[in-house]
């Protein structure tokens, strides 16, 4: 499988703050992988990184041979790299369809408003959203805006598409429900980086575990190397966790 | 287009009869009523659409009527003075909108504010160019008496009128107006999804400034005399924001009608309270607004509901 990402000692730090620490990794084509770690350890901002939201102090990004260290926002939303906001970013005002027709609008070049509008369509079907396709995004319910991030990103046509915390504030059903969409997109060869605090979902989905901590990757590997891994069990698994995993594997 | 678009449009048609019924003072009147409805509409591109709420309105209004004073004064016709006032301001709105836009809320308006005071002591200084504090005269352009000329100005901002109209029902169709409407509910998220909101952002302000400095250039020709304290006048700036405000921000046709009923209040205020209209107009734009937060247009909308309701 040939490298889609590829980071080279990158660091950022906010202030005082060291939020990444020389990491380096590369993501494969078709790769899930989950990138997991304590609050604060880095992850927002290792995606944030990577999409350009806040630039890296220091070290290189390369997306398909090419340097995208210094690209701003929207020129990465373009090259193929899409993201879920943790906290979800609706256009308010706009309804589930028109959401969703804008990803599919502003992240293709030359798409008319007509044609996005047939693709969102498309997408919000995906999600299981088509019902509330009219319904305007603010009255959705949260689950629903998860669902309604997820075929943004998806209208996006991404090559590699960023997940963060889909699964925080739902409840075990709509946590389901979204497991089985991210199951199908990867399914469907979508290369995706999930930030993910149920270890649940990620030992179920993901091909590979990434470990932050402070900023440093401290584990990355095969998610049963990953969680049997002393650093992860101090840093971030604890040991009661660690005891039940190991004897329920 | 839909019929609120057609209505505007018609309203505007309107308008244009008006040579047919009044006198000189109606001409004047109406010429006013074009003017503030395209300093209104012109504002909604870029506050209304965009959200951003600027102030830029007199910087734009008085480079117009001091860049149309000095290529009248120079000898161009009137008309191709116009037409290069108007793209000038296109081109500085656009590069200024590049750096101003980076701010948000109210750092942008301070700032889009400042650009007011900026041009102006420019004008102010450049007195060789402007004649400075002393002011501008303008060579009289028509000068085949006094009703053929309220005539001619009335239908010269009627058809500046008729163009930012246009301008902004097309800016709503388009691909333009839609990353509009996505900057101003959610930036971060725009930009995530590939949407370079610098560009839009200084389009929309290139455009909310070429046709306000297209009127500022007739108003120039239209009055004679120009000074600096008299075209870059704060006033302006928040003149169309209270329009908008009245009619209901973001909706053209609303915006053009709150343009007209604030011109009809000032006119009657000023009438009936000489001494004291400033004040008894800015209490029935409070009142106005605490009744009608969304404007003059829910007003029209609410009442659509109702009868759906009963039928």
């Amino acid at each position: 499988m040939s490298e889609i990402l590829r980071l080279d000692r990158l660091s950022r730090h906010f202030r005082g703050l060291q939020a990444l620490r020389e990491v380096s990794l590369g993501i494969r084509q078709g790769e899930v992988v989950g990138l997991i770690g304590p609050n604060g350890a880095g992850k927002t901002t290792l995606v944030n990184t990577v999409c350009g939201v806040t630039p890296a102090n220091s070290g290189s990004v390369n997306y398909r041979g090419r340097d995208i260290t210094a690209v701003k926002p929207y020129q990465a939303a373009r090259l193929g790299l899409a993201r879920t906001f943790q906290i979800v970013q609706p256009f308010g005002e706009f309804t589930a369809l028109d959401n969703v027709a804008a990803a599919a609008l502003f992240a293709q070049q030359g798409s008319s408003l007509k044609s996005a509008r047939e693709q969102a369509f498309a997408h919000l079907a995906f999600v299981g959203l088509e019902a509330h396709a009219g319904q305007s995004a603010a009255t959705l319910t949260l689950a629903m805006r998860k669902r309604l991030e997820l075929a943004k990103t998806l209208a996006m046509k991404p090559k590699l598409l960023f997940l963060d915390e889909v699964n925080a504030g739902l409840n075990s059903a709509e946590v389901e429900r979204a497991t089985k969409l991210i199951h199908q997109m990867a399914a469907n060869g979508m290369t995706i980086v999930m930030i993910e605090h149920l270890m649940k979902v990620v030992l179920n989905v993901c091909t590979r575990i990434i470990v932050l901590h402070n900023g440093q990757l401290i584990a990355d590997g095969r998610p049963g190397d990953v969680m049997k891994n002393p650093a992860v069990v101090e840093a971030y698994l604890g040991q009661q966790y660690a005891r039940r995993h190991a004897a329920h594997v | 287009m839909n019929r609120l678009h057609l209505a505007l449009l018609l309203l505007i048609g309107c308008i244009a009869a008006l040579p047919w019924f009044g006198g000189p003072y109606a001409l004047r009147l109406g010429t006013t009523a074009c003017l503030y409805a395209t300093l209104a509409l012109s504002w909604n591109v870029v506050g209304g659409f965009a959200g951003y709420p600027s102030f830029a309105t007199a910087a734009f209004f008085g480079f117009g009527a001091y860049a149309t004073g000095v290529l009248l004064t120079l000898g161009l016709p009137l008309s191709l003075s116009i037409l290069l006032s108007l793209l000038a301001a296109l081109l500085l709105a656009g590069l200024l909108g590049a750096v101003l836009l980076r701010l948000r809320g109210h750092y942008f308006a301070i700032a889009s504010l400042s650009l007011v005071e900026v041009l102006r002591e420019l004008v102010n200084n450049a007195t060789d160019l402007t004649g400075g504090g002393m002011g501008l005269n303008i060579p009289l352009a028509a000068g085949s008496g006094i009703l053929a000329d309220a005539v001619f100005f009335f239908y010269a901002m009627w058809a500046v009128l008729l163009a930012t109209a246009l301008m902004v029902i097309g800016v709503s169709m388009s691909k333009l107006g839609f990353g509009l409407a996505c900057i101003r509910q959610n930036e971060t998220a725009a930009g995530m999804i590939g949407l370079n909101a610098t560009l839009y952002k200084s389009l929309a302000f290139g455009l909310s400034a070429c046709f306000v400095s297209a009127a500022g250039g007739l108003y120039a020709a239209w009055v004679h005399y120009i000074d600096p304290s008299d075209v870059f006048d704060i006033l302006y700036s928040v003149k169309p924001i209270v329009m908008a405000l009245m009619g209901g921000i973001g909706s053209p046709l609303g915006v053009a009608c709150g343009a007209l009923v604030y011109l009809g209040l000032e006119e009657v205020v000023w009438r009936h309270y000489i001494q004291i209209h400033s004040g008894v107009l800015g209490l029935l734009i409070v009142v106005l607004l605490l009744c009608l937060p969304h404007g003059l247009l829910s007003l029209r909308l609410g009442a659509l509901w109702r009868r759906a309701r009963h039928v």
